[in-house]
């Protein structure tokens, strides 16, 4: 097999050529930095890359498979972390200056998981410093370009992730989703993204955005990989006291079965003004394929919708501002020179964050501060709340929720970049999700005359994972999209 | 009338310990401004008996046993550190 079929196959068909003796582990490993070598200066998605590590990795792997031991879920199966997931002795940056020589001396859960899985890390993938935007434009090292055009963002924050799955530059994925950032750049860039239900997977190890919103999740090639690489990484884990203790049930006993009668509620509010007509469309044709398979698709309604984004921005900055004030240059990350200790918090905080993530503590400590909490933060607390009781109405009358995932395909870079309230509005599909606290997947669905990427979203209820990958799984076997690959790079 | 202005800025920028320069603080008063403007359709709601929801999964809280468990040591937990004197992180002086 050539570097560009290896490089193709999904997480599942790897290591069952693995396991049965077509490929080693270390063929692989030294077949994927083959492709990285090449693509990766187009397209950088990595800030680190850790090719020592994975051999060394790999040969013992190898050496386990021909004694015959228990196989793990991912064995020798090379994953990409995002770089705001601890990886214990490989640099964890945020992509932000003010961590940017940062050692973490711990393993994140989903790590530990992926390890014990036999999985072989590759490297850290770029996203918007501390995971704070939509088109990893923000990262503090440099931009990730879109491998299907490289003239375009890949979506964001976990867009090293979703470009480096989408480039063949790794077999998957892991991102952090806090108001889109799994979903939107695997749509972006042709993908599968999923964001579990916050609590379904341990957020210990993962630097704090908005600790009620964030959560991690699987940016695959298909759903058959995302349904695996779940299973790897949910469960329950004492460290995390907002992870679920019900036990994660197997996803891939479930994942091939039929779908007729499942309830799939269209929300009119998402097929409004502002989406483009090409995703507009693209999605529209998805219902007919659901209705093919005997699936009953419905028109609902989410009033609330409108107020999504609005609610987001206060509750996640006053999040953030919180959970970025450990950054003060005292135990560990930069500290600028100074001499006295307010200023060196200011000054070591002024030079290491850049202006998005400043803009974001700012807002948030204004919605927290004395005499604006009440108008800002537990209004939006509130809001939320509406948010939430619109799903729960809803999946009264349907199992899962069909939308697009973003409003329009990837655009340039730069094109929004100056005005934050545009960017923003990027994420006005995603977010509802993290507010409610419930799953959703992109898969993709289409391309534009542009031959780039669509992608639609469905959400399901609570911890019903299980549907949801059915539901995504139905679609991809009727469909080929999910096999497409950007021409110009494999 | 506008929400924000450059005092409500500095206050704002003092509380989050940010030192902004100039430009930063002309920007972030038009942004800040743009965004909470975009903020204020929230007042449409009557939200008078809406409960504020805190958390995304149902409230709980959890107890375990306390327990002494190994922690990482003491010269892992410092190899961060941007200065150190010994066993502790060193700060500029506090006290005079």
């Amino acid at each position: 097999m050539d570097t560009a079929t290896i490089c193709k196959l999904t997480a599942f068909e790897l290591r069952e050529k693995t396991l049965s003796g077509k490929l080693t582990a270390k063929k692989v490993v030294e077949e994927l930095f083959a492709q990285i070598e090449e693509k990766e200066p187009l397209i950088g998605a990595y800030l680190t890359l850790d090719k020592e590590g994975a051999l060394k990795t790999a040969e013992e792997i190898d050496a386990r498979v021909k004694r015959g031991e228990r196989p793990g879920l991912l064995m020798g199966v090379p994953v990409a972390v995002k770089d705001n997931i601890c990886t214990r002795g490989l640099r964890t940056t945020c992509a932000s200056k003010i961590l940017g020589n940062f050692v973490p001396p711990y393993d994140a859960h989903v790590v530990e998981r992926l390890r014990a899985e036999d999985a072989i890390i590759v490297g850290k993938t770029n996203l918007d410093e501390f995971a704070m935007g939509s088109s990893t434009e923000n990262s503090g090292f440099k931009p990730t370009k879109n491998p299907w055009d490289v003239r375009c963002i890949p979506g964001g924050s976990s867009g090293g992730s979703a470009a480096a799955v989408a480039a063949g530059m790794a077999y998957m994925a892991l991102g952090s989703d806090t108001g889109g950032s799994v979903r939107q750049p695997a749509c972006l860039c042709g993908v599968v993204g999923l964001k579990p239900t916050y609590g379904r997977v341990s957020r210990y190890g993962l630097v704090a955005f908005g600790s009620s919103l964030d959560q991690i999740g699987p940016i695959t090639k298909d759903v058959r990989d995302a349904a695996i690489l779940l299973q790897v990484i949910a469960g329950h884990d004492r460290r995390d006291s907002t992870c679920a203790a019900a036990p994660a049930p197997d996803y891939l006993s479930t994942l091939d079965d039929p779908i007729a009668g499942v309830r799939i509620g269209v929300p009119k509010e998402y097929f409004a003004e502002g989406l483009n007509k090409e995703v507009h469309q693209a999605v529209e044709g998805t219902i007919r394929t659901y209705e093919g398979l005997g699936a009953n698709v419905v028109e609902i309604s989410l009033p609330h919708t409108m107020y999504a984004v609005a609610v987001y921005y206060i509750i996640a900055t006053a999040e953030a501002s919180s959970n970025l004030a450990r950054y003060d240059g005292v135990r560990y990350g930069y500290r600028a020179s100074s001499d006295g200790l307010i200023s060196m918090y200011s000054r070591s905080r002024a030079e290491g964050f850049g202006s998005e993530v400043k803009r974001r503590i700012m807002l948030g400590t204004y919605a927290l501060s004395s005499g604006y909490y009440d108008a800002y933060y537990l209004k939006a607390s509130k809001v939320r709340n509406l948010i939430r009781q619109d799903f729960l109405s809803a999946f009264e009358k349907v199992d899962v929720v069909l939308c697009p995932t973003s409003p329009t395909p990837a655009f340039r870079l730069g094109e929004r970049i100056e005005n934050p309230l545009e960017m923003y509005l990027s994420d006005v599909f995603t977010i509802p999700a993290n507010l409610a606290g419930i799953p959703g997947i992109s898969i993709p669905c289409g391309f534009t005359r542009d031959n780039l990427p669509i992608g639609m979203q469905i959400m399901g209820k609570h911890f019903d994972e299980a549907t949801l990958l059915k539901v995504a799984r139905a679609f991809e076997r009727e469909t080929d999209y999910h096999l497409k690959r950007p021409g110009d790079y494999l | 009338m506008s929400i924000i202005d450059r005092k409500t800025i500095d206050h704002v920028a003092l509380l989050a310990r940010l030192e902004l320069s100039d430009k930063e603080r002309e920007i972030f008063t038009t942004q800040l401004e743009d965004i909470l403007k975009y903020i204020e359709k929230l007042k449409e709601l009557d939200t008078s008996r809406v409960e504020p929801m805190a958390y995304a999964a149902a409230a709980r809280n959890v107890f375990r046993e306390d327990e002494p468990r190994p922690s990482i040591d003491l010269e892992e937990a410092m190899k961060n550190a941007p200065s150190r004197a010994g066993d502790f992180f060193k700060v500029p002086k506090v006290i005079d």
